[in-house]
């Protein structure tokens, strides 16, 4: 064995060695506790994906500030890893995974956000506090299956959350759908203490504004809280009476005011959004087709492997060290870069056992002529690589070439599943390229000064002159 | 073995044998475009109360049309839950209110439970015009970037043999061959088994037509190879001859492995893919076929220019000449 083959073979076992260590990393955490657990996709842990269109024309700005509320409601449903993103000027993707009523989480996430002012009998709760209200007294962040977020603790929530949301309704003094919009105001710096202080005004209406009135009038210094979609904003105290419902919240910073008008005036969504397009997966479907997914991938693994072993021998056994390398590195990389799995997107990667193998073809073809010929297997194994290559380098590019149009047309929403596909495939491609340049080649040489190598039958051949001088020297 | 390019107007014509009846099919029948280019919604249900068997899709449509969605295609199937086989529908009907999808949603769920008890919804799509249309353009854009950014690679890859474009022309000319074939037989499928033409669809569609291209260029690289070594004696038939030859392990065996692998997928790999891997086979099929049969005879014709014999074969000298 050359040095230089020494050096590619501590090469490939260091990569293994790394590769093992990310496929096999306990608790899914890799060096400096980097997450590397596999991340699926929406088609296989359940869950739903929506395309939001404003339903009249509007700024990208709108939008964005849309995407926020939107991101906020979000947030206080509790879901992990849900994906709020703007798309083009009047669209909003929003992706929730792996919750049980994904639709009427959708409903809730586009439906007009709920301002409301709440008696909390003198106590101050703490802003982000999710309370019930006789407004809302059924918040969906309290249901039990809104917090669900894996599959795994489906079951466990089922079994020991109650039924029921727990925790005191606090009575609602106002309605959010009679907060005059047209007076919520930007702040403005209220002049009559010394220090700078900033007020918001705002104005309720009808019988909102009737009970608003009252209860301040009995409640001055006293708190009382500002509700937004069940989440504490704040509980300001009371300093006078708000006299027709009117008044102004105060506050010692700017960002502060700033922020309590944004809540006030976009609080509900500033444009109404229509469900353009939208794919829900159940989780039990989704685990059908990762059951289902590995048993293909089994199958077609080990189909492969004994065809190569039967139909090339010593040679096909070598491949099939490096195709299980293959697989080995491949979700490694997945799960490293992270790659999200999808259901075609495990396709695109079992399809690319087929042809990570096809450059381990070519090239076994090459060795059994040169072998024919005459040649040592030394040289044998050399040569089949350099011919081998251009068609090897020639195909592959032809398949990565469609790989990346499939990629960008994937960006299309409609289509997004081709995404996954396209991404494993070429990925594939890529590493096949290693392994069988690289690998197969090392393994090649590795066992080339072996006694027992030098045998025409471990090629599938009867005779390789090439091979019986050195088996007569021997 | 020695007769691959010569009986290759044989094999144009087992290739016409397939294509046209396809074509046929396409011309009359056209494609069922699924939902993703269409619009419109498809319902994946569950009947965990029923068997197989049980249910009736005049029924199931009936009950859809009642809450407004008329028109319905009833496909029934059937599922395992908790190891009981249990009766389930795919739905395929308009897409659902943009406005306020989900109370349409609860009530049809709610009109099919209380016929049949509780239904699980395993999935649900709905696809509004705009972003079908939307899918539409970027397919025949990505159809079309494909085919023009291949034939280019090819001319590249070929410069060195003696004329480059043939060479890209010829592999191209396969490929559409292949194209042709997974269109029309895709168009009797929907005829025959409603196979419906999806964004997946149109994945196996280019990877097939990457394939091809790919097994086009093993053939076509051992020609340029012995092109090169060319011996005096040799014609360029027996060169194309000799080359086909020497691939054909190569070609058959790569798509042997392809072809487990896809077998294994189509066997075992879930009902959502099912159409993806269906037509991957067929390309792929198709591909190795014309390129071992097709697109390397096609450069044997062009090379000795035998459409001067076609014209020569079906008028009789002297017909050409416009009568005195």
């Amino acid at each position: 064995m050359r040095s230089r083959d020494i050096y590619s073979l501590i090469f490939i076992l260091l990569i293994a060695g790394i590769a093992l260590s990310i496929v096999f990393a306990p608790e899914g955490r890799w060096l400096f506790n980097r997450n590397v657990s596999i991340r699926l996709g929406l088609d296989l842990r359940g869950g739903t994906q929506v395309l939001l269109r404003a339903a009249e024309p509007v700024d990208r700005s709108v939008m964005q500030t849309a995407a926020g509320v939107i991101e906020r409601r979000i947030n206080a449903l509790g879901v992990a890893e849900s994906v709020v993103q703007l798309s083009g000027n009047d669209r909003i993707i929003v992706e929730i995974p792996g919750i049980d009523n994904p639709e009427q989480a959708i409903e809730t996430l586009r439906g007009t956000g709920k301002l409301e002012f709440i008696d909390t009998k003198g106590e101050f709760l703490a802003p982000g506090t999710i309370v019930r209200t006789t407004g809302s007294p059924n918040p969906i962040a309290l249901r039990p299956t809104a917090t669900v977020t894996g599959t795994e603790s489906i079951t466990s929530t089922e079994t020991i959350s109650p039924t029921v949301p727990e925790g005191p309704i606090y009575e609602s003094i106002t309605d959010g759908k009679d907060l005059d919009l047209n007076s919520v105001q930007p702040p403005q710096i209220s002049g009559q203490s010394l220090q700078n202080q900033f007020a918001v005004p705002f104005a309720f209406t009808g019988e909102s504004a009737r009970r608003l009135e009252q209860f301040t009038a009995a409640n001055i210094q006293r708190p009382m809280c500002i509700v937004l979609d069940n989440q504490v904003f704040s509980c300001p105290v009371v300093q006078a009476a708000l006299v027709g419902g009117r008044g102004e919240i105060t506050t010692s910073t700017r960002q502060d005011a700033e922020q309590i008008y944004t809540q006030l005036k976009y609080g509900a969504l500033p444009v109404p959004l229509q469900v353009e397009s939208s794919r829900t997966v159940s989780a039990s479907l989704g685990q059908g087709s990762v059951d289902a997914s590995i048993v293909a991938g089994v199958v077609g693994l080990v189909t492969v492997a004994l065809f190569m072993i039967l139909f090339y021998r010593l040679p096909g056994v070598l491949a099939t060290v490096a195709l299980l390398l293959y697989t080995l590195i491949s979700f490694a990389l997945y799960q490293l870069i992270p790659v999200t799995l999808t259901l075609p997107g495990i396709a695109g990667f079992i399809l690319s056992i087929g042809v990570a193998v096809d450059a381990n073809v070519l090239i076994f073809a090459r060795l059994k002529e040169e072998l024919r010929r005459g040649r040592s297997l030394n040289a044998s194994i050399d040569a089949a690589f350099v011919e081998a290559w251009p068609a090897i380098r020639d195909s592959s590019v032809a398949t990565l070439i469609t790989c990346t149009i499939l990629f960008m047309f994937g960006n299309t929403f409609g289509v997004s599943l081709i995404k996954g596909f396209a991404l494993t495939l070429g990925m594939g491609i890529l590493l096949s390229l290693f392994t069988s340049m690289i690998v197969t080649r090392t393994f090649l040489h590795a066992v080339n000064p072996l006694p027992f190598a030098q045998n025409p039958w471990l090629y599938e051949l009867k005779d390789a002159p090439g091979m019986r001088h050195v088996r007569e020297a021997a | 073995m020695d007769k691959l390019v010569k009986l290759r107007y044989w094999w144009f014509a087992l290739s016409l044998l397939v294509i046209v009846p396809g074509l046929v099919s396409l011309a009359i029948f056209g494609l069922r475009l699924g939902i993703d280019f269409s619009g419109g919604a498809l319902w994946d249900l569950q009947f965990v109360e029923r068997a197989p068997g049980q249910l009736d899709t005049e029924r199931i449509r009936a009950i859809f049309a009642a809450q407004g969605f008329e028109g319905a295609l009833v496909q029934l199937t059937e599922s395992q839950v908790d190891g009981r086989t249990v009766a389930s529908a795919v739905v395929r009907t308009r897409s659902l209110s943009e406005t306020d999808p989900e109370s349409q949603r609860q009530q049809v769920l709610n009109a099919l439970s209380a016929e049949y008890g509780r239904v699980n919804q395993q999935s649900l799509q709905t696809v509004g015009a705009t972003v079908s249309a939307e899918s539409t353009r970027s397919a025949v854009i990505a159809v079309i970037a494909a085919c023009v950014v291949i034939l280019i690679y090819l001319t590249l890859a070929f410069r060195r043999a003696p004329h480059p474009i043939r060479y890209g022309i010829c592999a191209i000319l396969a490929m559409i061959h292949d194209v042709l074939l997974v269109l029309g037989v895709a168009s009797i499928l929907g005829v025959a088994i409603g196979l419906e033409v999806d964004a997946l669809f149109l994945t196996a569609l280019l990877t097939v037509i990457s394939f091809s291209v790919h097994d086009t260029i093993v053939v076509f690289d051992r020609i340029r190879e012995n092109l090169i070594n060319r011996r005096p004696t040799e014609t360029f038939d027996d060169i194309v001859n000799h080359s086909i030859v020497q691939t054909l392990p190569r070609s058959v065996n790569t798509q042997l492995t392809t072809f487990f692998t896809l077998v294994a997928l189509l066997l075992f790999g879930g009902e959502s893919i099912r159409n993806l891997v269906l037509i991957l086979l067929i390309g792929l099929v198709s591909g190795t076929y014309s390129s071992i049969f097709n697109a390397s005879q096609l450069l044997v014709v062009w090379e000795n220019r035998e459409w001067n014999r076609w014209f020569r074969r079906s008028a009789p000298p002297g017909a050409e000449a416009p009568a005195a």
